[in-house]
């Protein structure tokens, strides 16, 4: 096993890792702001990638108008699930919010069953991101460095709004205590509503990734990295953002040296392995790495 | 300034405050005392917004209310903008944010910077502890300290009325000390003060005026100096014979 293949298993779990950090930093916003664990989260990936490829393939737009607009779209998804299913559960307990997230979540992945069928697509980016990058011992597509990049400057854009801007500090305000937050004058609906947008465009551009990733997306594709996303908010202590990335670049990497490292008979039990890893982080460090003790809010 | 005209409240099937009615008036130091479940917070949380009544009315007038305001369906996120801010049982400090941001969430509706700037380098003066502390989070803070900071996180909603309940819980008697004289100057420089609080002789020694809350219905009011001497008020709230 040389030092080169080590370095590009590396990378490879860096590219998985931006894509669960991408993912888990709305769920983390998310079970923060409502105390919410939103298992429809994962299905804006679906819906993401999907979207991607209608922009890409049928509309032939080219990739950097194409990324924005699933941005875009992703946020405006995720207003509408808030609005529509979770809003009128707001101040019902806990459970009948996973609940009915769990409801959107199959709903989502039948109506993309119905509309789209079953059926694998394949999902083609430009040559231009296609061809093959060599940096020293490793080697990558473009497509991944732009995913890996676009992932740190996202995430970088998110701090920055969450940490020094009014709405960010509204944000961590409703997460804290709605009630004051209120009293100060802050517009709980509103920013609980942009919350979910941040947190689904962010899952939406994850879509778009996987699909460059893989090469193929199907409308069932959400639910385990959607579950993973959700290991990694949780790993990285639920709640906090520089936890959910922590968390999903930990799980990135992790899940590909196992299946890297190891002799090939283990590879298919990598999902056992990932959740392993939760249980055993979770034993020692029952709120997760970056976590902090959180009371439960109905 | 306030008027508050038989208003009925309940909590889940609680019928908590059972026709109340008061009023304060503008430059005022009013509070209410009474024991524990009369209702008081439910009252202040009424005029919040955080409550809605099921009957009666809440009239305010601010210089930013047209005439006399119906304020009794407004929520709560509006209720700051109309000048009157409520720093709530507990203190409801963001443990998480800055102390400076606490401070800055209370001007959260205002856009005036220099307002803002003006008011803040107030907050400071009056409280000196909050301007050395401005980087440190409001969950590192000291009871007392706390007990400051939403204080001046209410000021800098620069309130016409400002409405405190419970502000002295859990703190020592000096700190306590220190707190009324702050409020009596805050009073001083124009804030009405609506005031819950359990330490009656406190209460009734810095305010002019004081209702007297027994489960869910009023029981007393009048001057507070008069109260004071009053037998009734002596036995049940001062610890006197």
């Amino acid at each position: 096993m040389s030092g080169g293949y080590i370095a590009q298993q590396i990378v490879n779990g860096l590219i998985l890792g931006s894509m669960y950090a991408l993912v888990a930093i709305g769920f983390s916003m998310i079970y923060g702001i409502i105390r919410l664990i939103n298992f429809a989260h994962g299905e804006i990936i679906m819906i993401g990638a999907f979207l991607t490829l209608g922009l890409l393939q049928k509309l032939q737009l080219p990739f950097p108008v194409a990324a924005p607009l699933v941005l875009i779209a992703g946020a405006v998804v995720g207003i509408i699930i808030e609005k529509g299913a979770f809003r009128p559960m707001r101040g019902a307990p806990q459970v009948t919010g996973f609940i009915a997230s769990l409801g959107v979540s199959i709903m989502l992945q039948n109506l993309g069953i119905l509309l789209l069928t079953a059926q694998p697509r394949n999902f083609t980016f430009p040559d231009y991101l296609q061809s093959v990058v060599q940096i020293g011992l490793v080697s990558f597509r473009t497509i991944d460095g732009v995913i890996m990049a676009s992932a740190l400057v996202l995430m970088g854009g998110l701090l920055f709004l969450v940490h020094k801007t009014r709405l960010g500090m509204a944000m961590r305000a409703t997460a804290e205590n709605i009630d004051v937050a209120r009293l100060m004058g802050i517009n709980i609906n509103r920013t609980i509503m942009a919350t979910f947008a941040i947190g689904s465009a962010l899952a939406a551009i994850a879509g778009l990734m996987w699909g460059g990733k893989f090469g193929q997306i199907d409308p069932l594709l959400g639910f385990v990295p959607g579950l993973k996303s959700f290991v990694a908010a949780v790993i990285g202590g639920v709640g906090s953002i520089p936890g959910a990335i922590l968390g999903g670049y930990i799980l990135g990497l992790s899940e590909v040296l196992f299946v890297g490292l190891l002799p090939p008979i283990y590879s298919a039990f990598r999902d056992a392995f990932v959740f392993s890893t939760l249980i055993l982080i979770l034993l020692v460090l029952p709120n997760g790495i970056l976590g902090k003790k959180m009371e439960d809010r109905a | 300034m306030l008027k508050i005209d038989d208003i009925h409240v309940y909590r889940g099937r609680t019928h908590v405050l059972k026709g109340v009615s008061l009023h304060v008036q503008q430059g005022e130091i009013v509070s209410l005392i009474g024991g524990n479940g009369a209702g008081k917070t439910t009252i202040l949380r009424t005029i919040s917004g955080l409550l809605r009544p099921s009957r009666g009315k809440i009239f305010l007038k601010t210089s930013k209310t047209s005439g006399e305001t119906d304020i009794s369906r407004v929520p709560a996120e509006t209720i700051t903008g109309l000048g009157v801010t409520h720093c709530p049982e507990g203190r409801g400090i963001f443990s998480q944010l800055s102390v400076k941001e606490n401070l800055m969430i209370g001007a959260y509706l205002r856009k005036d910077k220099e307002g803002i700037a003006d008011d803040y380098a107030r907050v400071c003066a009056l409280f000196p502890i909050l301007g050395s502390r401005s980087r440190q989070t409001g969950g590192s803070l000291s009871g007392g300290e706390q007990e400051m900071l939403a204080v001046g996180r209410a000021l800098m909603s620069r309130p016409e009325l400002l409405t405190l309940d419970e502000p002295s819980l859990g703190l020592g008697p000096i700190i306590v000390d220190n707190l009324f004289s702050v409020l009596a100057e805050i009073n001083r420089q124009g804030v009405t003060l609506l005031l819950v609080e359990q330490n009656a002789i406190k209460a009734l020694k810095l305010s002019h005026r004081t209702y007297v809350l027994e489960t869910g219905r009023m029981a007393l009011s009048g001057l507070s100096a008069a109260l004071i001497d009053n037998e009734k008020v002596k036995k049940a709230y001062l610890g006197g014979t």
